[in-house]
C-alpha cells in the first residue's frame, strides 16, 4: 500500500517550493513564469492522481501515514495521513488549482510570477491542511493560508479590495484563534496534539460544549455559515476571477472538513445537543440566503450568495443525521445525509467554480460584472451561452449534473429527520432555479442591448477547454456519481459509528 | 577568588574593551571612524565567545552570592551580544547616512550591554539596580546623541525624568524590603519571606514600589508613557537598541525579582501583573492603530507585545516531554520579539536617506512594486509581529498561551487572542500600504551591501525559526529550568 515515496509531503511541498521558484522566476519573464507554473500544477495533479490509484478504497482509517518529530519538547509531530474525506479534498483542490493556472494565462498581466506563486503555494497550504493529523501542524496550515489568500486579493481585486481582503483576513484569523485555544484546552486534557488520539478522549458535555463553539466560530467562518457569512459576498465581488474560484471551490471546503475531523468526531455528544441549532442555522443560509441571492444586481455577488445557500445544505447533511439517529436509528439515512453533505461540497466546488469563470470570461470582455450590462450575449457568444446554462442548470439541481445528488440526498435523508427540514431544505431548489435563472435569462438571453455586447467574441480555446473539462465534471458525477461515493463510503461509516458512541460518559 | 574572576570573565573583558575603545576613539580622526565600529563588533564577538565557552550548567555564585551565573544568565547574555551585533551593523549605516556617526554610539552601547549583562547574572538587589543603572544611563545619552534634534532632545529629556522617577521607585521598594528582611541577597530575602509570612503586608507593599518600577522599564501600561515618545523621537538606530536588547535584559531583572526573590509572593505579583498585562494589550494595541507614524505605530506594539510578555511571566510552571518550562514560554517570547524589532525598525533605517527619516506610513507606499525583495522581508515581520503562521511570532504566541491554558487562566488567553486580532489590523495596514497601494515616488531603496543582507539574514531567520522553532524551544526549556 504504502510504497517508497512520501506522496503527502510531496503534494504539500512541490506546489509551495513550486511556488517559490516562479517567485524567484520574476515578473521580466512573464512566460516562462506561466509554463513553470503550469509544470508545477500539473505536477501535483498527478501525484494527487497517484495518490488515488494506491488508495485503499475499503480502508476506513488513515493511509499513506507519515511519523516524524517536528518540536519534540512538546511532542508536536509532522504527522500526516489521509482517509476518504481528505482524499476528495485533495483531489479536487489539485484539479481546481489546475484549471485556475489555465485560466488566468493571459487574463493576469502585472506581476505574472507572483499571482501565479500566490496559488501554488495556496494550494499546497490547502493540501497541508487536508492531510495534517497533528493539530498544530494543522492551524500552521490553516492560518498560513490567509497569507497568498490576502494578496490575492489585495493586489489584483477590483476598486474595494482593501476592505475587502482585511475584512476577510481579520474574520477568519478572529474565528481561527478561538480554535487554538479549544486546541490547547485539549492539549492539557489529554496530553496529545494528535487528532486520531483526541477522538478517544472521554470529555464532559460543557467541555464539549465550549469546545465545540470554539471550534464551530473557526470553521463556520469558512463554510460560511450564517450569521458568519458577510465577509463572502464582499471578497468574491473584489477578488480576481481565479481568486474567487479557489475561494469558492476549494477553501469554503475547509470549513466543512473542519466540522467532518474535528467538531463531529471530538465532541459528538455536543454536536447531537447542538445539532437543531445547527441545523437551523443552515436552513436559514438555505432559504433566507437564497432570498438574498434574488435581488443582487452584481452577478459575482449573486454567485456568492448561492454558495452560502448551498453550503448551507453541507452543515445541514452533517447535523441532520444526529437527528436522524435520535428520531428513528436509520444508520443508512444518516450516512446518507453525510455523504449528501460531502457530495455537495465536491459538486459546488465544480459549479461554482465554474460560474466564476463564467462572469470572468464576460468581465476580460466587457469590464463588467453589473447584470443589467448585459442582455443577448447568445447572439454574439453561443458556444459560452451553451456551457453556461449547463452550470446554471447544474447550480439549480437539475437531475442529470452533480448538484442534483448532494442536494437530493441531502433533502430525502432530513425528511428521515422531519418533514419540515426537508421542505425548507427542498424550497431552495426553486429558489436557486429562481435566481440563477433569471439571471442567466438576464444577462445571455434577449435582444441585444448595447453595442459592447454586439461586438463581444466566442470564448476562444483556451477557455472552453477550462469549462469544458468543469462541464465533463459536472455531467460525469451527475450520471455516475459512484466513484465519489466509493471513495468516501467506509470513512463516513466509521465516522457515524464513532459519532454515535458519545464520549460523555 | 580566582575561580570568581573567570566567572566574570566576560564582563572584564567587555569592560576593558569598552574602556579603550572610549580611549582610543578619542585619538582617530573622524574619517577613518568606522574603526571604532569594527572593533566595537570585535568587543561584542569576543564577549560572545567567552559567554557561549563558558557556557554555565549549574547555578554557581560569586563575590558573596552578589553575582549569579546560572543557565538563564548565560543564555540572556548570548541572546543580548547576538541581537546587538545586529543591531550594530544596522546603526553603522544609519549614522553614516545622517551625518552622526561617532564613536559614542558604540561605547555607550557597549556600556549599556555590560549593564545588561550584570542585570541578568544579579545576585543582589544592589547588583540589579547597579546594572539598571549603567544601563539607563548610556541609553538617555544615547537617545539625545543626535543633538541637534529637538525631537531627541525632548525625547532624552522625557525619558531621563521619567527613567530617574522609575529608579527611585525601585530603590524605594529596594530599601523597604531591605528594612524588613536585614538583607539584600535575593536568596535570603526568599528564605526570609517564607518563614516571616506574618510580616506579608509590608513585604507586599515593597514589592509594589519593585514591579512598578519593573513596568517602567518595560513600557507596560499604565507606566508606558515615556514609550512611544521616545521610540518616536530617538535617532532610529537608538530606537532599534532600545526596543530590543534591553527587553530581554528587563526580562531577565523580573526572573530575578519574582522568581529568586518573591516566588512565595506568587499570588501577589501574578495579580499584579495581570491587570498590567491586560492593560498593556488593550491600549497598545488599540491606539496603535490611530498612529501615521511607523516608529510610533511600533512603540505601541511594543506596549501590546510587552503584555503577551507579561503573560509568559505570569503563567507558571507547567511539565513538557522536556522537564518544566518554567519561564521559558517568556524567554523565547522576549528573544524572538527582539528578534522582529529590529528586523522593523531596521527596515525603517533601510527605507531612509539622508536628510530623510522614512518613518512615515505613507513612505512605505508601493514599495512591492519598487522592491519586491524588500517588501516581501517587511511582510515576513509585520505578519510574524500579528502572530501569524508559520513565521516564529505565531510560535511565541503560541507558547505563551498554551502555559497560560495549562495555569488554568484559560479566560485569560481568550483575551489575549481577542486583542492580538484586534493588533492584527495594524500590521496588515503596512502590508496594504507596500502591496495594495500605487508608490508616491519611484525612489528605489538605496542601501549598502552589508544592510541588505542582514536584513534579509534577519527576515529568513523568522521564517526558519517558524518552520523549526522546535530547538530554541527546547534551548529556553532547558536554561529556565529553574
Amino acid at each position: 500500500m504504502n510504497t517508497g515515496l512520501p506522496l503527502l509531503s510531496l503534494l504539500v511541498w512541490t506546489p509551495v517550493l513550486g511556488g517559490v521558484w516562479v517567485l524567484f522566476a520574476g515578473d521580466r519573464q512573464a512566460g516562462t513564469a506561466r509554463y513553470l507554473s503550469l509544470f508545477v500544477a500539473t505536477l501535483t495533479f498527478i501525484i494527487s492522481a497517484l495518490l488515488y490509484l494506491r488508495f485503499d478504497l475499503q480502508n476506513p482509517g488513515m493511509q499513506f501515514i507519515e511519523l516524524r518529530s517536528w518540536i519534540s519538547a512538546f511532542n508536536i509531530n509532522y504527522h500526516l495521513g489521509i482517509d476518504g474525506i481528505s482524499l476528495l479534498m485533495i483531489l479536487l483542490n489539485t484539479f481546481i488549482t489546475l484549471l485556475v493556472v489555465i485560466a488566468s494565462w493571459d487574463v493576469i498581466e502585472v506581476k505574472v510570477s507572483q499571482f501565479m506563486a500566490a496559488f501554488l503555494i495556496l494550494e499546497g497550504l490547502m493540501n497541508g491542511v487536508f492531510v495534517s493529523l497533528d493539530t498544530i501542524l494543522f492551524y500552521v496550515f490553516w492560518e498560513a493560508l490567509l497569507i497568498p489568500m490576502f494578496l490575492i486579493i489585495g493586489i489584483w481585486g477590483g476598486p474595494r479590495r482593501v476592505y475587502a481582503t482585511i475584512k476577510f483576513f481579520l474574520y477568519t484569523f478572529l474565528g481561527s484563534v478561538f480554535m487554538l485555544v479549544a486546541l490547547l484546552y485539549l492539549y492539557f486534557q489529554s496530553g496529545t496534539f494528535s487528532i486520531l488520539e483526541l477522538y478517544d478522549l472521554p470529555l464532559g458535555l460543557t467541555e464539549q460544549v465550549l469546545i465545540f463553539i470554539a471550534f464551530l466560530l473557526a470553521f463556520a467562518v469558512k463554510v460560511p455559515m450564517w450569521p458568519v457569512h458577510t465577509w463572502l459576498p464582499d471578497a468574491h465581488v473584489e477578488a480576481p476571477t481565479a481568486g474567487s474560484v479557489v475561494l469558492a471551490a476549494v477553501m469554503l471546503k475547509l470549513g466543512g472538513y473542519g466540522l467532518l475531523r474535528f467538531s463531529l468526531p471530538i465532541t459528538p455528544d455536543a454536536s447531537a445537543a447542538l445539532a437543531e441549532f445547527m441545523i437551523v442555522l443552515s436552513l436559514i443560509a438555505v432559504v433566507y440566503i437564497g432570498f438574498v441571492a434574488l435581488v443582487q444586481m452584481d452577478m459575482k455577488k449573486l454567485i456568492a450568495y448561492s454558495s452560502i445557500s448551498h453550503m448551507g445544505f453541507v452543515t445541514l447533511g452533517l447535523f441532520a443525521a444526529f437527528v436522524i439517529n435520535e428520531k428513528t436509528a436509520n444508520a443508512g439515512a444518516a450516512i446518507m445525509g453525510i455523504e449528501g453533505g460531502m457530495m455537495q461540497m465536491i459538486s459546488h466546488g465544480f459549479i461554482s467554480g465554474a460560474l466564476f469563470l463564467c462572469v470572468g470570461v464576460m468581465y476580460d470582455r466587457m469590464h463588467s460584472r453589473q447584470i443589467s450590462d448585459y442582455g443577448g450575449v447568445v447572439n454574439t457568444m453561443p458556444v459560452f451561452a451553451a456551457l453556461m446554462m449547463l452550470f446554471a442548470l447544474a447550480n439549480s439541481g437539475l437531475p442529470g449534473t452533480s448538484g442534483f445528488v448532494g442536494e437530493f440526498l441531502v433533502i430525502i435523508s432530513s425528511f428521515q429527520a422531519s418533514p419540515w427540514i426537508a421542505i425548507c431544505a427542498a424550497i431552495t431548489l426553486i429558489l436557486g432555479a429562481a435566481y440563477t435563472l433569471w439571471m442567466y435569462k438576464r444577462v445571455i438571453f434577449g435582444p441585444v442591448t448595447n453595442d459592447e455586447v454586439a461586438e463581444l467574441k466566442d470564448i476562444n480555446g483556451r477557455e472552453k477547454l477550462v469549462l469544458g473539462i468543469l462541464a465533463i465534471a459536472v455531467l460525469l458525477f451527475g450520471i455516475w456519481p459512484a466513484p465519489i461515493f466509493e471513495i468516501m463510503h467506509a470513512t463516513i461509516e466509521q465516522l457515524y459509528t464513532h459519532m454515535l458512541t458519545g464520549k460523555a460518559g | 577568588m580566582l575561580i570568581e574572576l573567570q566567572m566574570i570573565l566576560p564582563e572584564i573583558v567587555l569592560m576593558s574593551m569598552a574602556c579603550a575603545l572610549l580611549v582610543f576613539d578619542a585619538f582617530i580622526p573622524s574619517e577613518r571612524r568606522h574603526l571604532t565600529y569594527l572593533l566595537a563588533q570585535l568587543a561584542l564577538l569576543v564577549t560572545a565567545v567567552l559567554v557561549v565557552a563558558s557556557f554555565p550548567q549549574i547555578t554557581e555564585y560569586a563575590f558573596n552570592r552578589t553575582f549569579v551565573d546560572d543557565p538563564m544568565s548565560g543564555a540572556v547574555k548570548a541572546f543580548i551580544l547576538v541581537i546587538t551585533l545586529f543591531i550594530f551593523f544596522y546603526s553603522h549605516d544609519y549614522l553614516k547616512e545622517h551625518g552622526i556617526l561617532k564613536g559614542e554610539y558604540f561605547v555607550l552601547g557597549l556600556f549599556a550591554v555590560l549593564g545588561m549583562m550584570i542585570m541578568a547574572s544579579a545576585g543582589s538587589l544592589l547588583t540589579i539596580y547597579l546594572g539598571l543603572e549603567l544601563l539607563s544611563l548610556c541609553l538617555y545619552a544615547m537617545v539625545a546623541m543626535h543633538r541637534d534634534s529637538p525631537p531627541a532632545s525632548e525625547a532624552a529629556m522625557k525619558y531621563f525624568v521619567l527613567g530617574a522617577l522609575a529608579s527611585g521607585l525601585l530603590l524605594y521598594g529596594i530599601s523597604i524590603i531591605y528594612g524588613i528582611s536585614g538583607t539584600l541577597d535575593l536568596q535570603e530575602i526568599n528564605n526570609y519571606i517564607l518563614y516571616n509570612s506574618e510580616r506579608l503586608p509590608m513585604l507586599v507593599y515593597g514589592l509594589v514600589f519593585i514591579i512598578v518600577a519593573i513596568a517602567f522599564k518595560l513600557g507596560a501600561v499604565p507606566f508606558h508613557m515615556w514609550i512611544p515618545d521616545v521610540y518616536q523621537g530617538a535617532p532610529t538606530s537608538v530606537t532599534l537598541f532600545i526596543s530590543s536588547a534591553p527587553k530581554i535584559a528587563a526580562f531577565a531583572m523580573t526572573i530575578r525579582f519574582v522568581n529568586d526573590a518573591f516566588m512565595h509572593l506568587t499570588p501577589e505579583w501574578q495579580g499584579i501583573l495581570i491587570i498590567l498585562s491586560i492593560l498593556s494589550m488593550a491600549m497598545g494595541n488599540i491606539i496603535a492603530i490611530a498612529q501615521s507614524n511607523i516608529k510610533r505605530m511600533l512603540a505601541y506594539s511594543t506596549i501590546a507585545h510587552i503584555g503577551f510578555l507579561l503573560l509568559g511571566i505570569i503563567s507558571s510552571q507547567s511539565v513538557s516531554a522536556t522537564g518544566v518550562t518554567g519561564f521559558a514560554d517568556a524567554l523565547f517570547y522576549v528573544v524572538t520579539y527582539a528578534l522582529m524589532s529590529i528586523g522593523a525598525f531596521g527596515f525603517v533605517i533601510l527605507m531612509g536617506r539622508k536628510g530623510h527619516e522614512a518613518d512615515e506610513l505613507d513612505d512605505y507606499k508601493g514599495l512591492a512594486d519598487k522592491n519586491p525583495w524588500f517588501a516581501l522581508i517587511m511582510l515576513i515581520f509585520m505578519f510574524s509581529l500579528a502572530g501569524v503562521p508559520p513565521f516564529v511570532g505565531f510560535w511565541a504566541k503560541w507558547f505563551v498561551l498554551k502555559e497560560i491554558v495549562a495555569t488554568g487562566l484559560a479566560p485569560l488567553a481568550v483575551i489575549a487572542v481577542v486583542f492580538s486580532i484586534i493588533g492584527a489590523y495594524y500590521y496588515l495596514r503596512v502590508v496594504k500600504l507596500m502591496y495594495f497601494d500605487k508608490p508616491v515616488s519611484m525612489t528605489a531603496i538605496k542601501a549598502t551591501q552589508t544592510m541588505r543582507a542582514v536584513i534579509s539574514l534577519n527576515g529568513l531567520a523568522i521564517l526558519l525559526l517558524g518552520v523549526s522553532p522546535g530547538l530554541l524551544m527546547t534551548f529556553c526549556i532547558e536554561v529556565m529550568k529553574l
